[in-house]
């Protein structure tokens, strides 16, 4: 191996096998693979996913047939295995059937936040000065708000209805994404490798399509994974307060709003919708560590 | 006054009537945590008198780090197999627990690092952790640590030392804060100081200021030393005896003079070979050592050097050579000494003063 | 001296780097990074540039690539002012290229390694498949064989590798300027002495000239043809690299050259060259710079700023005690303003 008398013919090298490595990704779905927690925690989330396309179809009762002689019958029931809710529905299929709507009202926002975040904040990273200043601290103020009460005001300003409080959620979740974005952002811009781009004469457009986006979207993809489940649980209240999903739409937070008045009879019952949201946030969570950690490569 | 010659006689081997501060025989170090069990170090062999400095010489890879390192338990237990035989003074190092550990460190046996700002802490006033630290080992006042601190300072040469000690870290220059990290290391009177590449990340004056304070030091105190680096010219500045390690194995070691005037093991010869210096003609080129250092997990039986020295035969890679003796107090790992002897490296030219 | 054209003049370059206030108005002032430095570089040569930390020297390597924006002074490239009518800054960049310190934070963690070395060439027009040819070409230039490196990302090569593939990256637009920027300096011993043989080998087969930056003076005494050597900001001496070595003028160099260990452990060093630390460039001595810390210092060199002069001498040093008339005790006679000689350095 002798690294400095070169004979190699410069003109023409063959076109023969190169040595490949995984690229980033693989390697970074091959770590994920090995970690068992964040595996199980995958398969919840698949199973979930799975209810939530096919749930209407699985379901073993009508989510929406009441019975007023079948009230908040407990656990284990005949014909009802997770009970009845207030109406008389089968809890079960209620359940099932949820996955649908609080799925989607916990991951489409931070899907359109992360698109959004993303935009924002790494213009404002890359750019810096007078641009990054007056971005990042007209989010700020967005950011200074709890995001419940954010939540709220903007649903209650937009009136209620699924829609709305997509676009409320979609607000609350722009400022920490785009804080995280133009944080990642400005680090590797400081990089060297981006020095050398500039110094090669690259211009702006270029160095952030082919440097900066493929080193920031990841940690920033990372982030806005462990927000789903904030996003389920601020859905599900804005359920709960009426200002989301109308009933009798099946969804867990509305649900957990309905059932309110039977804890004192069946708080087996009454609880099993926040169960839902427990679980569901629990493997979002546990992913995105996993997805974290697996992504901290070192050299 | 310049110091006195290391004759071969005052240089000993095991053989002799004081017997040594450090002893290490054995010793391994193996790290777990990988998919394969990574061998940093395969087999040392040191001694070190009291008031002798020792340099480990070596690059990345060498394990000269690691030994440095075992000598304080530094490593993650867990992930960590330790291996062979180390005494410090009368303590067994790899069969003392927690609490005695405790206690050796800084008394017995104290570090000083590479990146002082890594090594103190940036929340606290230098002046602070120095007297934390004495009063952990030692029962005395809060104003006699504070006063012990104060003649510290003073002793490693910090301008305006009362002033210094309320300083925090950050506030200080570099040469400054390697010289705070002496202090700290020095405050419970350890008989064995560790010298992790300590100048390393310091500008040429500086350097010069710290190995001179550091030779400084441990003549007036006695210390022992063991000094790690890369960089041989500090090495000769500062050491009485040297050892170059290679893929984890102590390959030669002798007195600095010796060393350097007639080494014998191939790495030694290469490594002093490669050097820039000003002797070399305008445009010649450095003589390299071909090949990379062996992958530690997977070594080869016979000596690792094998397959990069110019002087290997079939027999060097088959069975791992053993110490030969070539001098009292010089050896070399190396079937081949023979062949070596005739080469005579090049003598770097003195410095301009 | 020879008739060597000059590739690379400049010309009174300034930086200054502000200070924020706080809230209270504390704080505040400047670091004066780069504070009045002119030298050249002639065509084929390798100019060596020492100093330690404050000093300027990766400042300058900076504003000479313009990656940060000079506050005053000019660079003149084979005749040309960059950035000006003649010479487009993109045109510059084209032939002028640098390899940084840290070879892992110079690469793209997320791009293989043909193609963080076909990005430059891309962006100058040339088209993809072209480039990952010269890019591959490049690899086995520097001793990489393309077949096992080209694919590759950077965590799966060790330091010397890297520092390699950054040296193909910077001669990836056929530059005629290579600015290495302690390049060396994080490498082991071995692997560096291998690198530096590229590093010769490129320069005479591409027919290259380098500014080589270090802080390891042996090195730079190999490498390099010329020498300048800074101080907290300025040029303080600047001269063939043998004679600057054998007979250093200026006292800092001479310090600085004595601090070198002396590889003789029976002829060691008794007593530090220099004292204290290399100091701050936010408030600089007034006059000479150096005077604070100088064994020769008199009173006048706290009031006049010396200029880089011969004056009689071997290579121009910045110094009041070669400074005819300048009122050192050791300067020569005033000379008539005929002979006085700032020769380019």
């Amino acid at each position: 191996m002798n690294m400095l008398n070169i004979t190699v013919d410069p003109r023409k090298v063959p076109e023969v096998a190169f040595e490949r490595s995984p690229g980033y990704w693989q390697t970074v779905g091959g770590r994920l693979l090995r970690d068992k927690v964040a595996m199980g925690a995958a398969l919840v989330v698949l199973g979930l996913l799975v209810l939530a396309v096919f749930g209407p179809m699985l379901a073993p009762a009508d989510p929406y047939k009441a019975s007023m002689l079948s009230r908040l019958k407990p656990i284990g029931f005949e014909g009802h295995p997770l009970g009845t809710d207030e109406l008389g529905r089968d809890l079960l299929s209620r359940l099932m059937v949820g996955t649908r709507l609080s799925l989607f009202m916990g991951i489409t926002p931070v899907v359109c936040a992360f698109f959004l975040g993303s935009l924002i904040g790494i213009v404002a990273g890359f750019a810096g000065g007078p641009l990054n200043t007056a971005l990042m601290r007209t989010i700020d103020v967005f950011y200074a708000f709890p995001s419940v009460l954010l939540a709220i005001a903007l649903s209650g300003a937009l009136g209620a209805g699924i829609t709305n409080s997509l676009i409320s959620l979609t607000v609350v979740f722009i400022p920490p994404i785009a804080r995280v974005a133009e944080s990642v952002t400005t680090q590797i811009r400081g990089r060297d490798f981006v020095e050398a781009a500039r110094a090669s004469g690259a211009g702006a457009f270029t160095i952030v399509r082919v440097h900066v986006l493929g080193n920031v979207l990841g940690p920033i993809f990372v982030y806005a994974t462990s927000l789903i489940a904030v996003s389920m649980i601020l859905a599900s209240g804005l359920s709960f307060l009426g200002l989301g999903v109308k009933p009798p739409e099946p969804e867990w937070g509305l649900m957990l709003n309905t059932l309110r008045t039977a804890i004192y009879t069946q708080p087996a019952i009454a609880a099993l919708p926040g169960v839902m949201i427990f679980v569901t946030s629990i493997a979002f969570n546990l992913l995105s560590d996993g997805l974290r950690s697996a992504m901290e490569i070192k050299s | 006054m310049t110091q006195p010659s290391n004759t071969p006689d005052a240089t000993t081997s095991m053989h002799t009537a004081e017997a040594p501060f450090v002893d290490i025989r054995g010793l391994t170090v193996t790290f777990t945590a990988g998919r394969k069990p990574v061998r940093a170090v395969d087999g040392v062999d040191l001694q070190v008198k009291r008031g002798e400095v020792v340099a480990l010489i070596g690059e990345s890879g060498s394990g000269k780090s690691v030994t440095l390192r075992s000598l304080l338990r530094l490593h993650t237990p867990r992930h960590t197999k330790m291996g062979g035989q180390m005494r410090v003074g009368e303590h067994d190092v790899l069969a003392l627990s927690p609490s005695a550990l405790a206690d050796y460190r800084g008394r017995v046996a104290s570090m000083i690092f590479q990146e002082p700002l890594l090594a103190l802490d940036p929340v606290y006033p230098v002046g602070a952790q120095i007297v934390e630290s004495i009063r952990r080992h030692e029962n005395v006042s809060a104003a006699q640590a504070q006063q012990r601190a104060l003649e510290l300072f003073e002793r490693v040469r910090i301008p305006s030392p009362e002033r210094r000690l309320q300083a925090y870290p950050h506030e200080m220059s570099g040469g400054m804060r390697q010289r705070a990290m002496i202090a700290l290391a020095l405050a419970c009177r350890p008989q064995l100081l560790l010298a992790d590449e300590p100048t390393t990340a310091l500008d040429a004056t500086v350097q010069i200021q710290i190995l001179l304070l550091l030779r400084e030091l441990q003549r007036d105190l006695g210390l022992a030393v063991v000094f790690v680096t890369h960089d041989i010219g500090a090495a000769v500045e500062v050491a009485d005896r040297i050892a170059v390690m290679y893929a984890g194995r102590i390959v030669e070691e002798g007195p600095a003079r010796t060393l350097i005037r007639e080494p014998r093991h191939p790495y030694t010869l290469a490594l002093l070979k490669s050097r820039a210096h000003g002797a070399l003609a305008k445009g010649s080129r450095l003589e390299t050592i071909g090949g990379a250092p062996p992958d530690l997990s997977a070594l080869p039986p016979g000596c690792a050097f094998a397959e990069r020295c110019a002087w290997a035969q079939d027999g060097c890679r088959q069975s791992a050579p053993e110490p030969v003796l070539l001098a009292p107090g010089h050896q070399a790992r190396c079937f081949r000494t023979d062949a070596t002897k005739a080469t005579a490296p090049t003598v770097p030219t003195p410095a301009p003063h | 001296m020879s008739s060597a054209s000059t590739l690379l003049e400049v010309r009174g370059l300034v930086k200054h780097f502000p200070l924020k206030k706080d809230m209270l108005g504390r704080g505040g002032g400047v670091v004066r990074a780069v504070d009045g430095v002119d030298f050249t570089v002639r065509a084929g040569e390798t100019l060596g540039v020492v100093g330690e930390s404050g000093c300027g020297k990766s400042t300058t390597a900076r504003l000479l690539m313009n990656l940060i924006a000079p506050d005053r002074g000019d660079i003149i490239f084979d005749g040309a002012a960059v950035g000006g009518r003649d010479l487009s800054l993109k045109a510059f960049r084209r032939q002028a290229q640098m390899v940084f310190q840290d070879s892992y934070a110079s690469l793209n963690p997320r791009l293989t390694i043909e193609d963080s070395i076909a990005f430059a060439p891309q962006v100058h027009g040339l088209p993809y498949q072209q480039a990952v040819e010269r890019a591959r070409d490049l690899l086995a230039r520097v001793g990489l064989e393309p077949r096992r490196f080209a694919e590759r990302y950077p965590h799966e090569l060790s330091g010397g590798q890297r520092q390699r593939v950054n040296i193909a990256r910077a001669l990836a637009l056929q530059p005629r300027l290579v600015i290495l920027d302690e390049a060396v300096s994080a490498l082991d011993k071995s692997v560096e002495a291998q690198v530096l043989n590229l590093l010769l080998d490129l320069k005479d087969e591409f027919g290259l000239t380098y500014v080589f930056i270090s802080h390891d003076l042996n090195v730079v005494r190999y490498m390099s043809d010329r020498v300048m050597v800074m101080y907290l900001g300025q040029v303080v001496e600047v001269g063939e690299a043998e004679a600057l070595f054998e007979a250093p003028r200026h006292p800092y160099t001479r310090a600085l050259l004595s601090s070198i260990p002396s590889m003789d452990p029976d002829r060691r060093t008794e007593v530090p060259p220099l004292a204290g630390d290399p100091p701050n460039p936010i408030n600089p001595p007034s006059g000479c710079r150096f005077h604070t810390r100088c064994s020769q210092a008199q009173p006048v060199c706290a009031q006049r700023v010396p200029t880089l002069t011969t004056g009689g001498g071997s290579h121009p040093v910045a110094c009041l005690m070669f400074e005819p008339g300048s009122g050192h005790t050791a300067a020569p006679a005033s000379v008539p303003a005929a002979s006085l000689a700032t020769e380019g350095a």
